[in-house]
C-alpha cells in the first residue's frame, strides 16, 4: 500500500508557543488513520498545515508524491484534499443543495452535471429529501452530514475530519461512523480523522496516532495504543483500562 | 435558450414580467417628456444598481467608490468622440476596457493584501476621490471648469454618434437595463455564481472546496467596474457635460447603491424596483413641493436618507423579497 | 511645484507648526471615531456629518449670541454626546449582531439625512466664525502662530489628556475598556453592554463635538463637507492604528503636518492626493496602523 499522505519532520510554532513539535507519520492509500490527544495537543494546527491554512516552519507534507507544504487551502482542495470544520460552516442563506452544488462545481464545469453529482452524494448522505431547505435551517447532525457531503463532493482522495462527532448523540455517531465506513470501503477513500469520541476512534481507525504538546508519544492498532501507558497518563485516564 | 432562461420562473411571474415590458415599451406614447425624463433617471439608476449589486449582492464586496467607473467611461467616451469623431459605441470599448483594468487593480491590490470589509469600503471611496481631484486637474479634459460635448441636434435622432430626442435615450436606456437584468440572470445561474454566492457567504469555507477567492473576486469587480463605465457613457452623452466633481462625487457613489439596497441586494430585480420606488417616489415629492411653490433643494436628499433607515431596520433584506413573498411569485428564491 | 524664489526654512516650519496645530484638532475628531470603532466596533460613516453638525453649532452661537466657540465647546459637546448615546441606545445597538454592511448602511443613512438636513436649513454658502482674535498671531522666535490655530491645538490636547484620563482612571473608563477587550467577558461579569455603549458613542460623538468647535475657529463651514471629514477621520485612524488612542492623536498630526506640506510644494488641493496616497500605503503595507496591533 503506498503512502497518499506522508508528514515528516512537521513543525509549528505560535510566537512563543510550540503547537506542532516534529511529528512524522504516513497515511496509506485507502486508510482510516485517526489522531487523538488531549485539547492543545496541536491536532487542529496539524490539519490546518495539511489543509493549507498554516504554513509550517518546518518539515514537509507530500501528498501523493507532491510536496504541499505552501500551497493554499483552494489549491490543496484542487488537488484532492477535502475537509470538514471543527465548528461547521455552511453557507448559511444557500440550500442544502445548492452548498453541495458549489463543491460540485471544482470538477464538473456545468450545473446540471455538479447539480446531479451532488444529488448522489446528498443521497448517499441521507440529506436528498432536505436538500431545498435553507442550510442555516438545518439541526447540528444535519449540518454536519451536510459539511461531509460537500467535502465529499470535491472528489476527494483524502478526506480531513475534525471532530466531526462532536456533539453528537450516540445513535447519531454510529450513522456516521457507517456512512464513514461505507464511504471508505466502496470508494476507498482514505480518511484523516481528529477525534475524541473513542466509541467512534475504535470503530473505524485502522491505525491511531495520539499527540500531546505537538509531538507523537504514540502510534499504533487502537487496542494497543489505548493501552499506551503515556497515552493512558496524559490522554485517556486511568479509569478506561 | 430562452427555456434556460425561464427555467424556475413560474407562469404568474413571466406574466406580470411580460406586461411590464409591454408597458414601458409603449410608455413614450402616452407620457409627457417629464415623464420620460424621470423614466430615463429609473433606468439609469436600475441599470447601476444591478451592475453594482453583482460587486455586493453577488460577491459580497462592498464599494462606496462605484462612480470612478462611470468617470472613466464618460470621460473616455466624450473625448474620443470630441476630439477624434469616435462613435460612442466603439468608444464604449474603450471605455469598458479602462474601466476593467482600473477596477482589476483596485480588485488586485485589495484582494491580495487582504483588505477586506470595511477598509476595503474605504480603499473605494479614496480611489474615487483620488480621480475626482486628479480630473480637476486635468486640463485637457477641461479640469473644473468643465467638459463638454458639441451641441446635440434635438430634432433629429443619430443612434451611432448619440445625439438625439430624450425618446432616442429612452429605448437606449431601457435596453441597458433588460440587457443587465438578462446579463445577471444568465450569471447567477452558472458556475461564476455559485462561486460568488459561495465566497459572499462564507469565504474561507467556499476556499476548503477549492475556489480560488481571489481570482472570483476579481472578476466581479470587473465585470460590475465594466458595466458600470457603459453607464458613464450614457451619462455623458445625455447630459453633454462633465464636471469631476459631479461625475466622481461621492454622492453619486452614493445614489447608485440606494436602489440595490432599498429593493434588494443579491436578488436580480430588486435593483429595478428600488430604482421605481425611489426615484418614483423622489420626484413626486419634488414635484408636489414645487407645485406648492416651495424649493428645498436638499429635500429629496433627506427622503432618499429616511427610505434607506426605514428599510434597512424594517426589511434589511430590501422590498423586493418581502414583495415577491407576498405577491405568491413562487419560483426559486435567488 | 511652485513658481517663485526659493522657500525658506521659516516657511516649511512654519506650514509645519500650522500642520501640528490643525491635525490635533483633526486627530481630536479621528479619537471619537477611534473610541467608537475600538470599542463598540461600529463604523460610523456619520462621523463626518457630525462634525459638521457642530461646527454649525458653534457658527450658530458666535452669530447670535456673539459666544466664543471655544468657551462653546463644552456645552456643544455635551449636546452631541446626547445624541450620540441616543442614536447608539436606539438606532445602533439591534444592528451590532447584523451582517456588516447593514451597519454601515444605516449610519450611511444618518449621514445623508445629517448633511442634507443642513443644506436644508442652513443652504449652500459658507458659514465662519470671526473673533476678535481671529487675525492675532504668536511670534515664537522664527515661528508666526495663528492665535486661532494654537488655541485650538491647545484646546484638543486638554480634551484628549481628560479622554484619557477618563479610560485609565476612573471605573466607568475600566468598564467601557473591558466591553472593548472581550464582549462576553464583560457581560458575564454583570456590565450593561448596551448602555456602556451608548456611553461610549457618546464619548466619541463629544470629541467630535468639541473638535467641530474648534474647526469652526479655523475654518469655513458648508453643509458638503461631511464626507471628506469622514474620509479625513478614517485616514488618521487607520494610520495611527485603530483602537489606540495615541494613535489618532499621532496620526493626526503626522497627516496634518504632511498634508500642509504637500499643500506648499504642490497646489492646495494636492493634499487630498496625498492624503490618500499615505492610505493607500497603509492599507496594503501596516494595515495594523503605526500604533496598532495585529488583531
Amino acid at each position: 500500500m503506498s503512502a497518499l499522505l506522508s508528514v515528516d519532520g512537521l513543525s509549528k510554532r505560535f510566537r512563543g508557543l510550540v503547537a506542532v513539535d516534529r511529528l512524522s507519520f504516513q497515511v496509506d492509500q485507502g486508510d482510516i488513520f485517526a489522531v487523538i490527544g488531549p485539547n492543545g495537543a496541536g491536532k487542529t494546527t496539524l490539519f490546518n498545515m495539511i489543509a493549507g491554512v498554516f504554513s509550517p516552519d518546518g518539515g514537509t507534507i507530500v501528498l501523493s508524491g507532491e510536496r504541499i507544504n505552501d500551497l493554499s487551502p483552494d489549491r490543496i482542495c484542487r488537488r484532492g484534499v477535502g475537509r470538514t470544520f471543527q465548528i461547521v460552516r455552511p453557507f448559511p442563506a444557500l440550500s442544502v443543495e445548492d452548498n453541495v452544488i458549489v463543491a460540485a462545481l471544482l470538477h464538473r464545469h456545468l450545473v446540471p452535471d455538479a447539480r446531479a453529482h451532488a444529488g448522489e452524494v446528498l443521497r448517499q448522505l441521507d440529506l436528498y429529501d432536505k436538500r431545498a431547505q435553507r442550510a442555516s435551517g438545518l439541526t447540528l447532525p444535519d449540518r454536519k452530514r451536510l459539511e461531509l457531503a460537500r467535502a465529499l463532493a470535491t472528489d476527494p482522495k483524502l478526506l480531513l475530519l475534525d471532530e466531526v462527532m462532536a456533539g453528537l448523540r450516540p445513535t447519531e455517531t454510529d450513522r456516521m461512523v457507517s456512512i464513514l465506513k461505507e464511504l471508505n470501503r466502496s470508494r476507498g477513500l482514505t480518511i484523516l480523522l481528529i477525534e475524541h469520541v473513542m466509541r467512534a476512534v475504535m470503530a473505524l481507525a485502522a491505525r491511531v496516532l495520539v499527540m500531546h504538546h505537538g509531538a507523537a508519544i504514540a502510534e499504533g492498532a487502537p487496542d494497543q495504543v489505548v493501552r499506551d501507558r503515556a497515552v493512558i497518563e496524559s490522554y485517556l485516564g486511568a479509569e478506561t483500562v | 435558450m430562452i427555456a434556460r432562461l425561464a427555467e424556475n420562473v413560474s407562469l404568474r411571474a413571466a406574466i406580470a414580467l411580460v406586461l411590464l415590458l409591454l408597458a414601458l415599451f409603449v410608455a413614450p406614447w402616452f407620457a409627457n417628456d417629464y415623464l420620460l425624463t424621470v423614466l430615463i433617471l429609473i433606468f439609469y439608476f436600475a441599470y447601476t444598481g444591478q451592475a453594482w449589486n453583482i460587486m455586493m449582492g453577488f460577491a459580497g464586496q462592498l464599494s462606496l467608490g462605484h462612480a470612478i467607473y462611470i468617470g472613466l467611461g464618460a470621460y473616455t467616451t466624450a473625448v474620443l468622440f470630441s476630439f477624434f469623431g469616435v462613435s460612442p459605441w466603439v468608444g464604449s470599448f474603450a471605455a469598458i476596457l479602462l474601466a476593467a483594468l482600473w477596477g482589476a487593480m483596485i480588485g488586485f491590490l485589495a484582494f491580495r493584501f487582504r483588505v477586506g470589509g470595511v477598509y476595503f469600503a474605504i480603499l473605494t471611496i479614496a480611489f474615487a476621490e483620488f480621480a475626482r481631484i486628479g480630473f480637476d486637474h486635468l486640463s485637457y479634459v477641461g479640469g473644473s471648469a468643465g467638459f463638454f460635448l458639441p451641441v446635440a441636434n434635438y430634432t433629429q435622432s443619430d443612434l451611432w454618434t448619440l445625439r438625439g430626442k430624450p425618446i432616442m435615450f429612452y429605448y437606449l436606456s431601457l435596453g441597458m437595463t433588460v440587457a443587465a437584468v438578462v446579463l445577471c440572470h444568465i450569471m447567477v445561474r452558472s458556475r461564476l455564481g455559485y462561486f460568488w454566492k459561495a465566497i459572499r457567504e462564507d469565504e474561507e469555507a467556499a476556499r476548503a472546496v477549492g475556489i480560488n477567492t481571489f481570482r472570483y473576486k476579481l472578476i466581479a469587480v470587473v465585470i460590475s467596474a465594466a458595466m458600470t463605465s457603459l453607464a458613464g457613457v450614457f451619462f455623458a452623452f445625455y447630459y453633454n457635460n462633465l464636471f469631476p466633481e459631479e461625475v466622481f462625487s461621492i454622492n453619486r457613489s452614493i445614489e447608485l447603491i440606494l436602489a440595490p439596497i432599498f429593493g434588494g441586494l443579491g436578488t436580480l430585480f430588486g435593483p429595478i424596483l428600488g430604482a421605481f420606488m425611489l426615484t418614483g417616489l423622489a420626484e413626486t415629492l419634488t414635484t408636489t413641493l414645487a407645485a406648492l411653490g416651495v424649493d428645498v433643494p436638499g429635500a429629496k436628499q433627506v427622503f432618499y436618507g429616511i427610505c434607506l433607515l426605514l428599510v434597512i431596520t424594517v426589511l434589511p433584506e430590501g422590498v423586493w423579497p418581502w414583495l415577491y413573498r407576498r405577491l405568491g411569485l413562487a419560483g426559486r428564491s435567488e | 511645484m511652485r513658481r517663485g524664489g526659493i522657500v525658506s526654512t521659516d516657511i516649511y516650519l512654519n506650514v509645519a507648526v500650522s500642520g501640528v496645530l490643525t491635525g490635533l484638532v483633526y486627530g481630536l475628531m479621528a479619537l471619537g471615531l477611534s473610541v467608537i470603532f475600538g470599542v463598540v466596533r461600529v463604523v460610523n460613516f456619520a462621523h463626518g456629518e457630525m462634525t459638521t453638525v457642530a461646527m454649525y453649532f458653534a457658527v450658530v452661537l458666535f452669530a447670535t449670541l456673539g459666544l466664543d466657540p471655544l468657551l462653546m465647546m463644552v456645552p456643544i459637546a455635551g449636546v452631541l454626546f446626547v445624541f450620540g448615546y441616543a442614536m447608539q441606545r436606539w438606532l445602533i445597538n439591534p444592528f451590532i449582531s447584523r451582517p456588516e454592511h447593514s451597519q454601515f448602511i444605516l449610519l450611511v443613512a444618518v449621514a445623508i439625512i445629517l448633511a442634507n438636513g443642513l443644506l436644508i436649513v442652513f443652504g449652500p454658502d459658507a458659514r465662519s466664525v470671526q473673533t476678535s482674535y481671529a487675525f492675532d498671531s504668536f511670534k515664537i522666535g522664527p515661528l508666526i502662530v495663528d492665535a486661532t490655530k494654537a488655541f485650538a491645538g491647545l484646546a484638543a490636547i486638554a480634551v484628549a489628556a481628560a479622554l484619557f484620563a477618563f479610560f485609565r482612571f476612573t471605573r466607568l473608563g475600566t468598564a467601557i475598556r473591558a466591553c472593548a477587550d472581550n464582549y462576553t467577558g464583560a457581560q458575564v461579569i454583570g456590565l450593561n453592554v448596551p448602555r456602556l455603549y451608548a456611553l461610549t458613542f457618546g464619548l466619541g460623538a463629544a470629541c467630535v463635538g468639541a473638535a467641530g468647535a474648534m474647526l469652526a475657529l479655523v475654518t469655513d463651514v458648508t453643509p458638503p463637507l461631511g464626507p471628506s471629514f469622514t474620509l479625513l477621520a478614517f485616514v488618521i485612524v487607520i494610520v495611527g492604528g485603530l483602537g489606540s488612542m495615541s494613535g489618532a492623536l499621532a496620526g493626526g498630526i503626522l497627516i496634518g503636518v504632511i498634508a500642509a506640506l504637500a499643500g506648499l510644494f504642490y497646489t492646495p488641493s494636492a493634499k487630498g492626493m496625498f492624503v490618500f496616497a499615505i492610505l493607500v500605503l497603509v492599507l496594503l503595507f501596516r494595515p495594523q496602523g503605526i500604533f496598532g496591533r495585529r488583531a
